[in-house]
């Protein structure tokens, strides 16, 4: 979900912009150099998954995978979804430029939120449960991102609310889809390689 | 965002940067102070004629980057379904002196307006960002961040990310190709997301078991914590031609904007 530029107001914008540089610095001083091969792999796969068309219906919905990147990189995936973000806009010309540190507190907030929510559930326990866990996180950093794009809309003018309102509740099987994607992805990580969660461990935090 | 990815540009490491133009001669550091500058001006303005003129100030540099010009366009106009939809809304929640109404709702020319120049601010920036930073290739866009003293390890994970993005499609593809030999189609049910979520399960996986030989290598290849960025940028005359130009046009703009706010 990309806002564009020119949508917001300025102090949203100047708001946003802080907010992504703290949580930006807060990711990379978790993030030695030996783990930034894993943290650059992790960003570019979700990067990827963000490519792949899920059908709804007639229409289709691309993944974004937030609550997982969340799950897996904890605070990294701060400076992890940033870096996504900023070639999503560069290169693709997806959002824009101002408004670059607000999608990255919009995505990124409800990854590390996801994080401490779930992450004990996730790591501990059979698959299934670590899969019941997933699929929560998953479907809460959707809601969560959709409230905080609606949230950044609101703050900018009333003329934006009923719209706001109807994204969240357009985005309802969005969360659905995303819940069990994140689900099912996480009870086969959790089968075949349960030691995927210590990629980011060992980090000093 | 698939389509754009496969349609004209294959990988990221291949980009644009051979593509020649005036701009492709410039200093990167330059080249990306513009398009900063270029979108907080523009995003300041508000008065319609100013906005139209950033658009056409934008496809310009677009003319100058010697872009090829339908895709580009076309990349500039395509934005999320949500904002199209938030836009098409915009008429109907301002109110104002209505246009026409519909099923009750009046339309207001203070919100067409409005959407109007979101529209035109959008498409202004992002035009200026493809042609000023998008023809970079993105390993010098690194350099570059790097060189205006982005924290290294942000450059170093964009670096990686940029390194691997092609490396994870190719890998996606194949899986992709796998599940269709075995005869999935995608539709809306049960079995297609439990497929989809083992792919991008599959995914993470083979990505973090790939980074372990990655930093196996590096480590092998003595690598004690630190990545040399060899490349030197020089910021010459054209370069502080160009910053003089798009300075003076970006001042006229403001100039435009706030004139128009005295009166």
């Amino acid at each position: 979900m990309h806002i564009v530029d020119g949508a917001l107001a300025n102090e949203v914008v100047i708001g946003g912009a802080a907010l992504a540089a703290g949580g930006i610095a807060l990711g990379l001083r978790r993030l030695p150099l030996e783990k930034i091969p894993a943290a650059g792999v992790l960003s570019a796969s979700f990067f990827v998954a963000s490519l792949i068309h899920v059908p709804i219906g007639p229409s289709s919905v691309h993944l974004i995978m937030n609550g997982l990147a969340g799950l897996i990189l904890g605070w990294a995936a701060f400076p992890a979804l940033f870096v996504g973000l900023l070639l999503q806009a560069v290169f693709f010309g997806f959002g824009g430029l101002t408004v670059l540190g607000v999608n990255t507190v919009n995505i990124a907030l409800p990854a590390v939120i996801v994080y401490y929510v779930c992450r004990r559930g996730v790591t501990r326990g059979t698959p299934l449960v670590a899969a019941i866990w997933a699929g929560f996180g998953g479907a809460l950093a959707i809601a969560l991102t959709t409230a905080l794009v609606g949230l950044s809309l609101m703050l900018s003018g009333d003329a934006f609310i009923p719209a706001a309102k109807l994204v969240f509740f357009a985005h309802i099987p969005v969360m659905v889809i995303e819940g069990l994607l994140s689900a099912a992805a996480i009870y086969l990580a959790a089968q075949v390689k349960p030691d995927l969660f210590d990629a980011m461990k060992g980090a000093p935090s | 965002m698939g389509h754009i990815l496969t349609a004209e540009r294959q990988t990221l490491n291949d980009t644009g940067a051979g593509h020649g133009g005036a701009l492709a001669r410039l200093d990167p550091r330059a080249r990306i102070l513009g398009a900063c500058a270029f979108a907080m001006v523009t995003v300041a303005c508000s008065w319609m004629p100013v906005l139209v003129a950033a658009l056409l100030l934008a496809a310009g540099l677009m003319w100058l980057s010697r872009v090829p010009v339908a895709p580009t366009l076309r990349r500039m106009a395509a934005m999320d379904s949500f904002i199209i939809f938030l836009l098409a809304l915009l008429p109907f929640s301002v109110p104002g002196d209505a246009i026409f109404t519909l099923w009750g709702f009046a339309a207001s020319w203070q919100g067409l307006a409005l959407a109007v120049e979101i529209l035109l601010t959008a498409n202004a920036v992002v035009l200026a960002l493809l042609s000023l930073v998008g023809t970079m290739e993105p390993v010098t866009l690194g350099h570059a961040l790097s060189r205006l003293r982005v924290p290294d390890t942000l450059v170093h994970l964009l670096m990686f990310t940029i390194r691997y993005i092609d490396v994870l499609r190719a890998e996606y593809l194949r899986l992709r190709q796998a599940m269709k030999m075995r005869g999935f189609r995608p539709a809306t049910n049960w079995h297609s997301y439990r497929s989809f979520g083992y792919l991008v399960g599959m995914m993470l996986v083979r990505a973090i078991e790939r980074s372990e030989r990655v930093l196996g290598a590096m480590k092998c290849r003595g690598f004690a914590g630190r990545i040399p960025l060899l490349e030197t940028l020089a910021y010459g005359r054209s370069d502080v031609l160009f910053a003089a130009g798009l300075g003076a046009a970006l001042l006229a703009l403001s100039a435009a904007e706030i004139a128009h706010a005295a009166v």
